[in-house]
C-alpha cells in the first residue's frame, strides 16, 4: 500500500509539473520520472514485461524521439501573450474553459469510480506472466502483432515524408 | 492492506485528467503532445489493473498494442510539428488556423 501511494504521488505530481513547466525540456523530463513512477505500479500488479517495456520503450525511446525534436527545434518557450490576430475566442477565455472541463472530468470519474462497490483485493498472483502474454501475443493476437509491424512501417515512411526538407 | 482495483481506477482517472487538461490549457504544441502521452498511460494502467482483476494477460497484450500506437503516433505527430516549425517559426497552435499557405 505504501508504495503504491508513493508510486501514484510520483506519477501524478509529475504529471502535473509536465503540464506546468513553460520550457519543455523540463516536461519531457518529468514525464520521463513520472513513466518510472507507472513502472513500478506495473511491477505491483504483477506486471514485468510491461514494466520494463514502459522503461525501454516509452522512456527511453519515444521520450527521447521528444527530446531530439525539443533540441532541434532550440526550445522555443510558451508565448504568454497573445496574438491580436488570433480570435477573441481562442485567448485565455477557453483555457479556463479547458481547466473547468478537466476538473469537472475528474470530480465525475472520482464520483462513478466512488459509487461502485467495492472491488476488494486482486486474487492470487499468476506466476508466469510474460510466458502468458508471449503465447497469447503469437498465437490469439498472431494477426495484430503483425499488422503493428505494418502500422510502424507506415508511421516511419510518414515520418520521413513530413520532415523532409523541400528542395525548392 | 493492499491496494485494490478501485485504488488503480481512481489513480488513472486523475492522470487522465490530467492528461485533458494539459490538452486544453496548454498552447505548445509539443507539451499537447506530451499530455497524449500522459493519457495514454492511464488508459494503460486501467487495463493492466483490470487484466489483474480478471487473472488475465490479455490486458497486457492491450497495453503492447497501445505502446506501438503510441509509437507511431509520436513519430508521425512530431514529423507534423518540425514541419510546422518550419513553415511558422511557431510552436502555438493558434498560429496554425489556416488550412493553407
Amino acid at each position: 500500500m505504501v508504495s503504491f501511494y508513493l508510486f501514484g504521488a510520483i506519477a501524478v505530481l509529475a504529471s502535473l509539473l509536465v503540464i506546468g513547466q513553460r520550457n519543455p525540456i523540463y516536461s519531457v523530463l518529468l514525464l520521463i520520472a513520472s513513466f518510472g513512477a507507472l513502472s513500478g505500479l506495473y511491477v505491483l500488479l504483477q506486471a514485468p514485461f510491461v514494466a520494463v517495456i514502459q522503461i525501454i520503450v516509452y522512456a527511453g525511446a519515444i521520450m527521447v524521439l521528444f527530446l531530439f525534436v525539443v533540441m532541434l527545434l532550440n526550445a522555443p518557450r510558451e508565448a504568454t501573450e497573445y496574438d491580436e490576430r488570433v480570435h477573441p475566442l481562442l485567448r485565455p477565455g477557453p483555457m479556463r474553459f479547458g481547466a473547468v472541463l478537466a476538473v469537472t472530468l475528474i470530480v465525475e470519474l472520482w464520483w462513478a469510480l466512488t459509487k461502485g462497490r467495492e472491488t476488494g483485493e486482486f486474487a492470487a498472483a499468476r506466476v508466469d506472466s510474460v510466458g502468458a502474454l508471449g503465447r497469447l501475443l503469437f498465437t490469439d493476437y498472431s494477426f495484430p502483432f503483425e499488422v503493428t509491424s505494418v502500422l510502424i512501417l507506415v508511421a516511419m515512411v510518414g515520418a520521413v515524408v513530413l520532415a523532409r526538407r523541400e528542395r525548392s | 492492506m493492499s491496494p485494490t482495483l478501485g485504488n488503480y481506477l481512481v489513480l488513472s482517472a486523475i492522470l487522465f485528467s490530467i492528461g485533458t487538461a494539459g490538452v486544453f490549457i496548454r498552447r505548445n504544441l509539443i507539451t499537447i503532445l506530451l499530455s497524449i502521452e500522459i493519457m495514454l498511460n492511464a488508459v494503460n494502467l486501467t487495463f493492466v489493473a483490470f487484466g489483474r482483476a480478471l487473472g488475465s494477460a490479455e490486458g497486457q497484450v492491450i497495453v503492447f498494442f497501445v505502446m506501438t500506437v503510441a509509437a507511431a503516433e509520436a513519430a508521425v505527430g512530431l514529423a507534423i510539428v518540425i514541419a510546422l516549425f518550419r513553415h511558422r517559426e511557431s510552436l502555438n497552435p493558434d498560429s496554425f488556423t489556416s488550412l493553407k499557405w
